[in-house]
């Protein structure tokens, strides 16, 4: 590469122009997936927009559009621009940070913003250096001072790294998306080959079922987990006008044929193991049941999951059941109707709500049946390696922008001189930001040392 | 006395202190000033307990949540945070005129909020979604952000008004006369847009991370995150053009007013006219 297309280049991407640009560009093109549905189908976008249309959509990867290669490209310049942007101006601000302030002109002083002479009547030029020294010094002010042609001049600065504040939001950016790279499946499928590095999944899991995979949600594929995982028990909740106030279901985690870990999770409550994170996300009814039964007289328990109409012969506990009935809400079984016998008399029928307990009285005795409707939970399993580094970059640039917006770098300088056997201080200040906020430090300042010279 | 009618004196509180800071914009008579913030201060503390009761309310229902949690209430706490914001704005920079511009955005919030149709003002219990110590984070970070860009919005059709004024020749004692000056109402627009900024972000992340616990995925690009992200960059945008290309003037009000439709869209438009994870906003 030559230098001057080198420098093309560097200046193209060094300019606010392109950032702006690039945010704009940004700003309206994520206004498609907006209003374009995303990742459904192709016989979607066929029906919704017909076939040719659609067909220029797929083209541009609109129906998932941003993770299309121009949207990815757009990103990839914004991050390019805002490195050589920074890389840009980092070295002008560590000269602003670093400078000897104290090389600067005395005469400058007197066109600053913010400046005010202080008459010391009947004082020595040495007095008025130690009194200048213990202005700056009782207001928290750490000043260097250095002799110069008629005078002594001070320089005091705060917040000098505030510069760097913008600097930090930008990096900020910068390790928010690193992180979203190191977290994305898609590169960890497609470019370090190693699907379970980096996925998310999902898999339906029955109460008593164990697993040690999930299913892919980009390509359905299994996705081992290296141990396993079980569902103990899944149960909703309700409000009393019906509405669904919590999906809860137990999990037990199997590692080495030992289990490791048993928690319940609900929605907002995930289990955590190995970096693989587990969410209650969805359900699924089915139309059987977890039924309990003990023979009240004999002691015999029996827990099994049956299926709806079917008998069920129990001959440990002398008696046959089924669930011969169901009234549902949709999928979900508000009511069963329960046939019980122990062989001896007519055969008790009954209605009962699931997980009620009922005793039923039999010639041989009572016994206790609790039915529970099987659910399976939904999980939706992740592993996202690089969640740390987007937590981080957010963190950074909350703070970045506290920085950037809200401190400023102030300095003031002051000049001890003596003109015509008056001896007096010229006082000066400036700031980088927020100048009204400066100009109320500043006149504080001097009206400390008026009091004090006073 | 229920929250609903306190809600509805603070309602009729902003539409008097609406008239009455519309009126120090026009006749200029500076005796109206104290009315008018007394009137809203009067509002804002009528507002501040009906949100105190209304969450008291909810516990006893059984269902206790702050009442942040659908339309109704986000409207209700939108214009609270907008008043407030413009109470503290007003005892900083002593400036009443600006009122006019701001008091009435909250009152039209609260208005729609009340009459609207559709609008469930029940309290309601939360889905298991809603179950979160994040929702307070996220909802209070991006209305303090959202209210700070209705502030700055209303300052920005200010500037135009004053601008267009002053290039019309009008003379000094007309309307827009008593409005503060150009450089004044500029500095002032950009430092609440910094201010909105800063919050909008912190809005965005509490709801990445609410999100990730919540679903496993901190960023989905569903259309309330896509539009957040979208007024984000229109915002980062202004501030660079300030920055670096020094923009100021009626660029900065255009891009505030700008801005704030973008705002407005995350918070309405993608409630009414997209689908998503947010859609039980749109209840």
């Amino acid at each position: 590469m030559s230098t001057q297309n080198k420098n093309a280049f560097w200046s193209l991407f060094s300019s606010v122009k392109l950032a702006l640009f690039l945010l704009f560009t940004l700003a309206t093109t994520s206004i498609i997936g907006t209003i374009v549905p995303q990742n459904n189908p192709p016989e979607f976008y066929i029906r919704l927009y017909g076939a040719p249309l659609a067909r220029f959509m797929q083209t541009l990867g609109v129906p998932d559009m941003y993770n299309s290669w121009w949207f990815i490209g757009l990103l990839l310049l914004f991050s390019l621009n805002l490195i050589v942007c920074s890389l840009e101006r980092i070295p002008h601000v560590w000269r602003l940070v670093t400078q000897d302030n104290l090389k600067t002109n005395p005469a400058k002083l007197e066109k600053m913003g913010q400046r005010e002479i202080i008459p010391l009547p009947g004082t020595s030029m040495g007095e008025a250096v130690a009194k200048t020294t213990s202005y700056f010094a009782r207001q928290g002010w750490k000043a260097a001072k250095r002799d110069k042609d008629g005078g002594t001049l001070f320089f005091a600065q705060k917040g000098a790294w505030t510069r760097f504040g913008v600097y930090l939001v930008h990096s900020s950016i910068l390790i928010i998306l690193v992180g979203a790279i190191i977290g994305s499946p898609t590169f960890a499928r497609k470019f370090f080959h190693a699907p379970n590095f980096a996925f998310k999944g999902s898999v339906m899991l029955p109460e008593g079922k164990a697993t040690n995979f999930v299913y892919s949600s980009q390509n359905g594929r299994e996705i081992p987990l290296g141990f396993t995982v079980r569902c103990d028990h899944f149960d909703i909740e309700y409000y009393s006008n019906g509405m669904p106030k919590d999906y809860r279901a137990k999990l037990t985690v199997i590692d080495h044929g030992k289990v490791v870990l048993q928690r319940d999770i609900e929605v907002n409550h995930p289990l955590r193991y190995k970096g693989i994170t587990f969410y209650q996300a969805s359900y699924q009814p089915y139309p059987s049941f977890i039924v309990r039964v003990k023979n009240k007289k004999t002691g015999v328990e029996k827990k099994d999951v049956i299926p709806a109409r079917e008998q069920i012969v129990w001959k440990k506990g002398g008696a046959s059941f089924g669930i011969i009935n169901m009234q549902n809400r949709g999928q979900i079984v508000q009511r069963i109707k329960v046939w019980f016998t122990d062989n001896q008399g007519a055969p008790s029928e009954f209605w009962i709500e699931p997980n009620r307990e009922a005793v039923i009285k039999r010639p041989s005795g009572d016994f206790l049946f609790k039915a529970k409707q099987l659910y399976a939970t939904g999980l939706q399993v992740s592993k996202d390696p690089g969640v740390w580094l987007v937590y981080l970059g957010c963190a950074l640039m909350l703070i970045g922008l506290l920085v950037a917006f809200f401190m400023s770098h102030r300095k003031i300088w002051a000049f001890v001189s003596e003109k015509e056997g008056q001896v007096s201080v010229l006082f000066a200040g400036s700031a980088n930001k927020n100048k009204l906020g400066f100009e109320k430090t500043f006149t504080a300042f001097i009206d400390k040392i008026k009091g004090l010279a006073g | 006395m229920n929250s609903s009618q306190l809600f509805g004196i603070a309602t009729l509180a902003y539409l008097l202190s609406s008239a009455l800071y519309t009126a120090l914009l026009i006749f200029k008579n500076k005796k109206i000033g104290p009315y008018a913030i007394t009137v809203t201060i009067f509002g804002f503390l009528v507002q501040t307990v009906a949100l105190g009761l209304r969450w008291y309310e909810s516990y006893q229902q059984g269902i206790g949540h702050a009442p942040l949690t659908n339309m109704y209430e986000s409207l209700v706490f939108f214009s609270w945070a907008t008043i407030l914001f413009y109470i503290i704005l007003e005892f900083k920079v002593k400036n009443r005129v600006i009122g006019a511009f701001v008091v009435p955005i909250a009152f039209v919030a609260m208005a729609y909020a009340s009459l609207a149709k559709g609008m469930s003002q029940q309290i309601e219990p939360l889905n298991p979604a809603l179950q979160s110590n994040w929702l307070i984070a996220h909802v209070i970070t991006c209305f303090i952000g959202y209210s700070a860009f209705a502030v700055a919005a209303g300052l920005g059709v200010m500037y135009l008004l004053k601008k267009s004024a002053i290039n019309k020749n009008l003379p000094p004692d007309t309307l827009t006369g008593s409005l503060p000056d150009l450089q004044f109402i500029d500095h002032l627009t950009h430092r609440t847009i910094v201010f909105g900024f800063l919050w909008l972000s912190a809005g965005i992340i509490s709801g990445a991370v609410w999100a990730n616990e919540a679903w496993g995925t901190y960023w989905s690009w569903d259309p309330k995150e896509t539009w957040s992200i979208i007024t984000w960059f229109i915002y980062a945008s202004t501030l660079h053009a300030r920055f670096t290309r020094g923009w100021r003037g009626s660029r900065i009000a255009w891009l505030a007013i700008i801005g704030f439709f973008a705002v407005f869209f995350t918070y309405f438009g993608v409630n009414y006219l997209l689908s998503g994870l947010h859609s039980y906003g749109s209840q």
